[in-house]
């Protein structure tokens, strides 16, 4: 399978007055089409950042500083603003984490839609009828009546539709879905993972899913990688993930989630807290908190290394972890 | 319907504010030392004189009936007579409101003008030079005494670069505006200082809020996004400080008027309070405190216009 999107080498900083908070520091991965990727990692990994990066959306005082994102053989990092334009929307969409702050307060759902098929030859009798049909298959009941109302009028879990129904308007190729679930109450996440899911088969979409949910990335997710301070620290696909586990990281997340097998076992969180990303030594940023931690680990920065085909970690000492067996089985599903 | 009941109910509840303002002009008006006659007659005057005079502007009547004559004839609509040029009021009104609705008018245009593009400009170009200059020159216009600044204006494009004329009126309309710019823009200058600062954190909050970068991410033109998503949501709350300044414009008036000599309402109230014209004031207050009271309802209800998510109740 080819890959539809390949990012290689990025970083993204932000140039604070005193310091630079490198946000993302030289992450590599690729997309490929009909695949739904998963990024996943603490708040303030910097996982929002890379995805933000791929549509140019980072903000002040926020900079791509170096490296490349390929898509359809265009590096999305050297496109013009009017090039870039034309990728947004039609080429690769996104979704936001909040639906009540990335929905226009004052403009009507239908203005909403109406504006992703701006730039197509379509004429207003037609743009309806497509706004319509858009909302009755994202699930919005009497789509007629709530395509004149406002944001403020519809709940939490059709607003999120509501945004998935504008951003896939203009039927892009690929879905940047920026911890689509997190907003929303249990149930209404479970909707939700279920609507991309099918829209992702119906329109042959790939998705790239930001999240800091684990339990979202095993409904959703054909491979994971796991950021932590502005790097990739492990990339695999999702099963073996969950079940070899090749980095301390990795294996700190999972071991943390309830496992539901045993009565009464204690959860185990992660000890200590992330690093400042303004001011990172010369070692491994999960150092601080690896229960494996050698000696090395403060001085240099493991570098990325293949486990087994296409399972990478960057750890100095993956062969400590051999063993180590994850949520479950090797060849069961996450549970 | 929800919209009609909701204007009808605040235009009821103007009714009680107005009334309370009556007894308030009324008592401070007779709380100052002297009264019409006297001022009129001068230390001069022998008492049997001073009584006829009073007795002529009904000032020998106790004060509820003054009070009881002031508010009958205001339910007709009638201000009464000056007590000094023998006029009715509403016809010395009527001359002057022109021209202070006039000068409201252009230093509102000029509010605007002004604050719009460069509120604007400093919320984008946040933290960088450009929005420092406009930020510390709104501070520098905010705490400019007004009266000062009518002096200085009047001084420079009347006196030395003789642009416009120093004071006056002028006979046709052509005269009539040019003789406004400078009062005008004396007005709007504290006001456009303080709309800019307004503007300038709205478009800040808004040009990074999420609504935005999900417009962009449509693939939106940039010239779209500007009008259609941060421009128009930045302004609702500015353009509602505005319409409630421009009730303090009216009120600023007063002093603007006597600084440029300008025959305005404001320029009337001030010699009428010096005369003792209890009837002139009365009504110039009256006048003033109903156009505050309407300009905020229109206020209230514009902003539901503006913003959907205000439900007038």
């Amino acid at each position: 399978m080819d890959p539809i999107l390949e990012v290689a080498e990025l970083k993204t900083w932000f140039f604070a007055k005193d310091s630079t908070v490198k946000a993302v520091d030289g992450v590599s991965f690729s997309i490929m089409q009909g695949e739904t990727f998963g990024l996943v990692g603490e708040s303030g990994c910097g996982k929002s950042a890379t995805c933000r990066s791929i549509l140019r959306l980072v903000h002040e005082p926020g900079r791509i500083v170096s490296g490349s994102i390929t898509y359809k053989g265009q590096d999305l990092v050297k496109l013009s603003e009017e090039g870039m334009r034309k990728i947004r929307g039609k080429e690769i969409g996104m979704i936001f984490q909040e639906p009540m702050t990335a929905l226009n307060p004052v403009l009507k759902i239908k203005e909403q839609i109406f504006e992703s098929f701006e730039g197509m030859r379509m004429s207003t009798a037609q743009k309806y009828e497509r706004a319509i049909e858009l909302l009755r298959i994202i699930g919005i009941p009497t789509p007629e009546v709530r395509i004149e109302e406002y944001a403020h009028q519809f709940s939490g879990g059709m607003r999120q539709r509501a945004m998935i129904a504008i951003a896939l308007a203009a039927q892009p190729k690929l879905l940047l879905a920026d911890e689509p679930t997190t907003a929303l109450d249990v149930t209404i996440q479970d909707q939700i993972i279920k609507l991309i899911n099918s829209l992702k088969t119906r329109l042959g979409m790939s998705v790239l899913l930001v999240t800091h949910d684990l339990g979202v990335v095993s409904q959703m997710c054909d491979r994971v990688a796991v950021m932590y301070a502005g790097f990739i620290m492990e990339l695999a696909d999702t099963i073996t993930l969950f079940s070899e586990p090749r980095h301390p990281y990795t294996y700190g997340l999972i071991s943390s989630l309830p496992s539901g097998k045993e009565r009464g076992a204690r959860l185990e969180p992660i000890q200590g807290a992330p690093p400042d990303l303004g001011s990172l030594g010369p070692g491994c940023p999960f150092a601080p908190r690896c229960r494996f931690v050698g000696e090395l680990c403060t001085r240099t920065m493991p570098e990325m290394r293949e486990v087994s085909p296409g399972h990478m970690s960057r750890c100095h000492y993956i062969e400590k972890m051999a063993g180590i067996k994850g949520l479950i089985e090797p060849e069961g599903r996450a549970s | 319907m929800e919209q009609l009941n909701y204007i009808l109910k605040r235009t009821l509840q103007i009714i009680p504010v107005l009334f309370f303002v009556t007894i308030l002009i009324f008592v401070m008006m007779r709380l100052i030392p002297g009264d019409p006659a006297s001022v009129m007659l001068g230390d001069k005057a022998t008492p049997e004189l001073l009584k006829q005079v009073q007795a002529r502007m009904g000032l020998d009547k106790p004060y509820l009936v003054q009070y009881l004559i002031f508010l009958r004839n205001l339910l007709s609509f009638d201000f009464g007579n000056s007590l000094l040029y023998v006029v009715p009021v509403s016809q010395l009104l009527a001359k002057r409101i022109v021209v202070t609705l006039t000068l409201t008018i252009m230093a509102a245009i000029f509010v605007i003008v002004i604050s719009f593009p460069l509120g604007y400009l400093a919320g984008r170009k946040k933290d960088r030079l450009p929005d420092q200059i406009i930020r510390t020159s709104a501070l520098v216009a905010l705490s400019m005494p007004q009266f000062w600044l009518g002096i200085l204006c009047l001084l420079l494009f009347g006196l030395k670069l003789r642009w416009f004329p120093v004071g006056g009126w002028g006979s046709d309309w052509g005269e009539h505006l040019r003789s406004l710019v400078l009062p005008a823009f004396t007005e709007a200058l504290a006001t456009s200082a303080l709309m800019i600062r307004n503007l300038r954190n709205n478009v800040v909050d808004v040009a990074r809020s999420d609504y935005v970068d999900f417009a962009r991410s449509k693939g939106l033109k940039e010239s779209v996004v500007r009008s259609r998503h941060i421009v128009r949501n930045a302004l609702i709350s500015t353009v509602t400080l505005l319409a409630l300044r421009i009730g303090g414009m009216l009120g600023g008036a007063v002093i603007i008027e006597t600084v440029f000599a300008l025959p305005g309402v404001g320029s009337l109230m001030v010699q009428s309070v010096f005369s003792r014209d209890y009837s002139v004031v009365q009504a110039v207050v009256f006048m003033f405190a109903s156009l505050v009271l309407v300009v905020n309802l229109i206020t209230d209800v514009s902003y539901s216009f503006l913003d959907p998510r205000v439900k007038l109740e």
